[in-house]
C-alpha cells in the first residue's frame, strides 16, 4: 500500500451518515443479474453490481483436463478468476497474478463445498469468471455470477451462493464497499453464505476490526447476502418466465 | 414425501438441488430439470463425435458428463487391434446406442443394431435433450412432416443431437425448424407453426451464388495479372454488380 497524503483522502462519510455515493451503511449498490447470457457455455451469467461488470461461464460436468487431476469418486471444481486488461484505471497486465490465483482458489473451494460432486465421478466442473470492469467487490460479484451460472448449467448444489463484502469506513461498519471506500477504508471483509444452512463458505479479511466490530460486520454481511440471494433467484426465474413455461 | 430426483433432505425438510420445476406428486418430491447435460439411459440412440482413437476402442463425446468408449467388438467391422483409425477418425460422427450406465458414470455404447453406424456427410444440429420428444412428435408426426416437406434425411439422437443430410437449402430449413422446436417447443400450435414455416419456404430455392456475379469457377480461372492493379473506380456506375464484386485478393 502506498502512502496517502491526508489531502487525497475523499470524505467517505458525511456528517449525516451518508456514504460517498449517498448510501446508508446497510445499503447494497444496485445489482442486475442476467442468467444464461452466453450461448456456448453449459451455464452462464452476467452481473452488474454498482460499477462492477462480471461475466461467468460454466462448463461441465465434463472430462477432466489435465487427466491426473481426476478423482475417482467425485467431480472436481476448477475455477479461474481473471481480470480484463481494461477492467481497471491503469492497464492491468493480462494473465494470472498472485491475486487472481488466490481468488480462483477461494471461490473454487467455496463451490466445492456446495456442489453435489459425488453425482459425477471422474469429471470436472469448470467455472470461468471474467471481470470486465472493476470497482471493489469483484470477488463477490464474480462468485455471485458463477453461482447463477452453475445453477443455469443444471449442476446440483446445496444452494445458491450469495456473497457480499462488509468493511469499516471512517470508523463505521458498512455494507458493500465501493472503490473509494475499499481504497481508503480501514477494513474489508468479503464473505459468501449458504442461505439454506447459514454456513459461511468464504470469509477473508484485510485491515483491522475489534471483536465487537467483527460480530457486527458478520451480521450485516449475512443480511446483505440474503438480499443478494433474492436477486439471484429472481434472475433464474426471469430466464424461464418467457412464454408460458411448462408445469407452472 | 420422500426426496426424489433433483432434491436432498436435511432433517424433515426437502430442498431442491437443481434448477427446475417442482413435481410434488406423492410419495416422491422431485424436481424436473430445466438445464443440464445429457444423462444417458440404456436403450437411447445417440449421436456421438469421435474424440480419441485408442488401440481397441474409440472415445465418443455424446454430450454426457463423460466420454463413452466404443469397443471394436461393438462395431459391424472386423477391426484389427491398433487399426481403429482406419475406420473412424477424430471428428467423425456416429449413431450408436447406449447399452449401460454404471454408478461411476461410465457409458457403454454399441454400433451393432439396425440403423446404427457412421454418419457420412450432412451436418449436426444440437438442441436441448429435453426437447427431443417434440422433434419426434406424436407417433413420429413432427419428424415425418419435416422430412417430407424438405426431402432431407434426418437421424435423431436422444442426446439432443440431430444429424441432417440433403441439399443446402433443405439443411437450412430443417435447422430453422429444429431451432423453432428448441426455443418455442413449450408453446401451443408448434406443429402448425413449423409446418407454416416449411410451407412458406418450400417454393424458395435461393441460388447458392448471386447470379449477378460472375461465377466463382470462372473467376478462379481468370488470369491473375490483374492482381494488385486496382481498377479505376467507375464514377458513373456503382450498381450492385460492381460494388458486390470482391477484389481478387480474397481468392
Amino acid at each position: 500500500m502506498g502512502t496517502v497524503g491526508a489531502k487525497d483522502v475523499p470524505v467517505l462519510m458525511s456528517p449525516d451518515g451518508l456514504r460517498i455515493d449517498g448510501r446508508r451503511e446497510d445499503e447494497i449498490r444496485p445489482i442486475r443479474i442476467v442468467a444464461g447470457a452466453l450461448r456456448q457455455a453449459d451455464g452462464s451469467a452476467f452481473v452488474e453490481w454498482g460499477h462492477n461488470k462480471v461475466m461467468a461461464a460454466v462448463y461441465g460436468p465434463r472430462e477432466v483436463h489435465p487427466r491426473h487431476l481426476q478423482e475417482n469418486h467425485k467431480a472436481i471444481v476448477q475455477c479461474r478468476y481473471n481480470m480484463a486488461a481494461f477492467s481497471v484505471d491503469e492497464r492491468k497486465r493480462p494473465g494470472l497474478d498472485r491475486r487472481s490465483q488466490e481468488i480462483s482458489k477461494v471461490i473454487g473451494e467455496a463451490f466445492e463445498s456446495v456442489v453435489f460432486a459425488e453425482e459425477f465421478p471422474r469429471t470436472s466442473i469448470d467455472v470461468y469468471i471474467e471481470v470486465l470492469q472493476a470497482n471493489a467487490g469483484t470477488r463477490c460479484a464474480g462468485l455471485v455470477a458463477a453461482s447463477v451460472a452453475l445453477a443455469d448449467a443444471g449442476i446440483p448444489m446445496v444452494d445458491l451462493l450469495p456473497a457480499v463484502a462488509v468493511g469499516k469506513v471512517a470508523g463505521e461498519i458498512v455494507l458493500d464497499l465501493k472503490k473509494e471506500e475499499d481504497n481508503y477504508g480501514e477494513a474489508d471483509l468479503p464473505m459468501a453464505l449458504v442461505p439454506q444452512s447459514g454456513r459461511l463458505v468464504l470469509l477473508q479479511m484485510e485491515g483491522h476490526l475489534t471483536r465487537e466490530e467483527l460480530a457486527k460486520a458478520l451480521d450485516l454481511g449475512v443480511q446483505g447476502c440474503r438480499e443478494v440471494h433474492a436477486k439471484m433467484k429472481e434472475a433464474l426465474r426471469t430466464r424461464y418466465a418467457e412464454g408460458d413455461g411448462g408445469a407452472a | 414425501m420422500r426426496p426424489g430426483r433433483g432434491t436432498y433432505r436435511v432433517g424433515d425438510t426437502i430442498y431442491a438441488s437443481i434448477l427446475g420445476y417442482y413435481d410434488p406428486r406423492p410419495p416422491v418430491a422431485q424436481v424436473i430439470p430445466l438445464a443440464g447435460r445429457y444423462i444417458p439411459r440404456p436403450g437411447d440412440t445417440v449421436i456421438g463425435t469421435v474424440t480419441d482413437a485408442q488401440g481397441t476402442f474409440w472415445l465418443l463425446d455424446v454430450g454426457a458428463p463423460r466420454w463413452a468408449p466404443l469397443h471394436i467388438t461393438g462395431t459391424p467391422w472386423k477391426v484389427e487391434v491398433g487399426e481403429t483409425q482406419r475406420y473412424l477418425h477424430v471428428g467423425d460422427a456416429v449413431l450408436v446406442r447406449v447399452e449401460s450406465l454404471d454408478p461411476t458414470g461410465r457409458i457403454g455404447v454399441t454400433m451393432l443394431g439396425e440403423g446404427l453406424g457412421k454418419l457420412d456427410g450432412g451436418t449436426i444440429v444440437t438442441i436441448s435433450p429435453a426437447k427431443v420428444p417434440r422433434v419426434i412428435g406424436r407417433r413420429g408426426s413432427m419428424i415425418e412432416t419435416i422430412t417430407r416437406m424438405t426431402g432431407a434425411e434426418v437421424a435423431i439422437g436422444q442426446n439432443g443431437r440431430i444429424w441432417v443430410s440433403g441439399t443446402p437449402d433443405a439443411i437450412e430449413r430443417v435447422s430453422e425448424a429444429l431451432r423453432m422446436i428448441d426455443e418455442e417447443g413449450h408453446r401451443r400450435g408448434l406443429t402448425q407453426r413449423v409446418e407454416g414455416y416449411l410451407t412458406a419456404t418450400s417454393a424458395r430455392a435461393p441460388p447458392l451464388i448471386d447470379p449477378r456475379l460472375p461465377s466463382v469457377v470462372q473467376r478462379l480461372h481468370e488470369p491473375r495479372a490483374a492482381d494488385g492493379a486496382e481498377e479505376p473506380a467507375g464514377p458513373d456506375d456503382d450498381g450492385p454488380s460492381s460494388s458486390a464484386e470482391p477484389s481478387s485478393h480474397e481468392y
